[in-house]
């Protein structure tokens, strides 16, 4: 399954490590790039390439937040929804935005597939509320029209940074 | 952006000097000198006792002394690591970023120094996955840099001395940032915490002598070694000597990081830094330490940011996260938050963190949804005491401070919330759902 642009990346980052078994966060990041989330395949070429088993990649995607095992939208949007957040206002633009995009106000996926939206605890942006991550790039200090610009864009195809 | 504490920023130099993530900007500005003199002149034992000398403390929240920690790596043991803790997760904090985001040779200099000190020759940045961005452009470019320079790689300088530091993005696990289980996350195991001893300084990364540092930790080097300890000294105070990065978050006008020299009171960081309170309400609580600080009362507000003077508030200066809550804030509601961030952290090691926190949020459901009683207020000190001391790690029991603390300052709001009425045996009414 890996490209040969990906297998040429797997082999920069084995080189990082004394053992295989160290690259599986990364690896797993790499497999995750094309379509945000894990299927079977990508798994299975995971444990593949450094000889792990597969039940051991699970509990791997199973332990942290950012790898996925379900389908997600093209674009993640992690709205940080904790205390000092909340404090200024966050937990209300994150239910307005849920409103907008048409998800439920626990947050999910929008009808065309291409936002998945997402309480999310600390980002380490504590200082610029309301703020949120798109696949993992920062966007702080958000009124409600900054946001539906950015949504707006990616909707018509610009590139987020 | 200085203030009047602090005429030049120690740490925060990008907010003086623009650019300064630019390598040639930084070595124009005294970048890689401490580095060359370290080499050249000081040897490995001499920067170790530099640091030692300067009672340079971990900014990562426990406070310990870096300098001391470096003597305990072994000499005979090979090879060592070094591993920066650039999990910076806790609620409230937002430092690390900062710095290597906007400063991040200062930072890479002060990793290469530890590693020079220790006989390190393999160096790991564990940023959190949240940190992809910074990590992708910034510090990859400022790493390819000091590569090409001759800063980082083999025989650095011309010395004996080599060693490359690598990037390692972490996905999303609070518990990361306990050292142990960073180091397990490292090996691509299950990211929790391991037993101690053996501690990483004998027994670490693949099992071999490891320091750990945080990120601001390291980036206090630098200075301490171009300038020396005296100099480093003349900032903060005897027992806690140099400048630190505030966070300052919540009910204030100007969030934001701050750096101060340690020991003034806490008043000057939330009003002089802050621009106090929105609205010139009045300050209900401080949380000092992010998440899993003890709450200080607003009586507490001239206690000075220093160590020991935290420690004798009964509180902890930790990461320096404040986190400001102002008269309109709902006690219950800010302890309930805090206690649902801890369930999610979980990292299901151990029962008293993996249980505990999950009873707990259930008796603050209860409370906040007006089904609790008297009995649930208890409860909630119930659980706490049981939880103290029987965790597997420290982080398992961070949450106990803030709602002990929480109930002992606002235990008016808490009890407001137990109904009398909910008194009578309703047995559906004592239900308490568990999301497991």
């Amino acid at each position: 399954m890996w490209s040969e642009k990906e297998q040429q990346e797997l082999d920069q980052i084995l080189k990082k490590y004394p053992n295989k078994l160290s690259a599986v966060m990364p690896a797993l990041y790499l497999a995750q790039r094309e379509k945000n989330w894990l299927d079977d395949d990508d798994i299975e070429a995971v444990a593949g390439a450094l000889d792990i088993s597969v039940t051991h990649v699970h509990s791997i995607i199973g332990f942290y937040t950012l790898y996925r095992k379900e389908p997600v939208g093209k674009y993640m949007v992690q709205v940080c929804t904790d205390l000092p957040c909340a404090l200024r206002g966050a937990e209300d633009f994150y239910h307005r935005l849920c409103e907008r995009l048409g998800v439920g106000p626990g947050g999910g996926t929008t009808t065309d597939g291409l936002f998945t939206l997402e309480g999310v605890v600390c980002i380490a942006a504590c200082d610029k509320a309301p703020c949120l991550q798109i696949n993992l790039a920062y966007y702080e200090s958000l009124t409600d029209e900054q946001i539906d610009q950015v949504i707006a864009g990616l909707r018509a195809g610009e590139q987020s940074p | 952006m200085t203030n009047e504490a602090l005429k030049e920023h120690v740490l925060l130099r990008h907010r003086d000097i623009e650019n300064i993530h630019d390598i040639e900007v930084y070595m124009a500005n005294g970048g890689y000198e401490a580095l060359k003199k370290a080499v050249t002149e000081l040897g490995p034992a001499n920067v170790t006792a530099e640091v030692r000398n300067a009672g340079l403390r971990g900014r990562g929240g426990a406070g310990f002394p870096a300098g001391v920690k470096w003597s305990f790596i072994p000499k005979d043991i090979f090879p060592k690591y070094v591993v920066v803790n650039a999990d910076e997760s806790e609620p409230g904090t937002f430092k690390d970023r900062e710095i290597m985001e906007y400063n991040p040779h200062q930072f890479i200099e002060g990793v290469i120094l530890c590693a020079f000190a220790v006989g390190a020759e393999t160096a790991y940045i564990y940023g959190r996955g949240e940190f992809k961005g910074p990590f992708e452009t910034v510090l990859q470019k400022a790493l390819d840099d000091a590569y090409a320079k001759g800063f980082l790689g083999k025989k650095i300088l011309g010395s004996e001395f080599s060693v490359d530091i690598h990037l390692h993005l972490g996905a999303g696990a609070y518990i990361c940032g306990e050292e142990t289980a960073l180091l397990s996350s490292l090996e691509g195991i299950l990211g929790q915490p391991r037993s101690r001893p053996p501690f990483p300084a004998v027994q670490g990364l693949y099992a071999k002598p490891t320091v750990i540092n945080n990120v601001e930790t390291l980036t206090n080097v630098p200075p301490i070694i171009l300038h020396g300890a005296d100099w480093y000294r003349q900032f903060g105070t005897e027992k806690s000597p140099g400048t630190k990065i505030f966070c300052l978050s919540g009910r204030v006008n100007r969030p934001g990081n701050y750096e101060l020299p340690l020991g003034l009171p806490i008043r000057y960081l939330i009003d002089e830094c802050g621009g106090g309170i929105i609205g010139g309400k009045a300050v209900k609580g401080i949380l000092p330490a992010g998440a899993s600080s003890t709450i200080m009362g607003a009586d507490l507000i001239d206690t000075l940011l220093d160590y020991e003077s935290m420690a004798a508030a009964g509180a902890m200066l930790g990461s320096a996260s404040f986190i400001i809550l102002d008269e309109t804030v709902d006690a219950v509601w800010a302890a309930e938050k805090n206690v649902k961030f801890f369930k999610h952290e979980s990292c299901g090691k151990c029962s008293p963190c993996r249980e505990g926190t999950h009873w707990l949020a259930g008796v603050y459901q209860k409370l906040r949804e007006g089904r609790g009683t008297k009995h649930d207020v208890e409860m909630l000190n119930t659980i706490v005491d049981q939880m103290e001391g029987n965790c597997f790690c420290l982080l398992g029991e961070f949450v106990v401070p803030g709602v002990r603390s929480s109930l002992k300052l606002f235990r008016d709001e808490y009890e407001a919330l137990a109904d009398e009425a909910n008194e009578v045996a309703r047995p559906e009414q004592n239900l308490i759902q568990l999301h497991l």
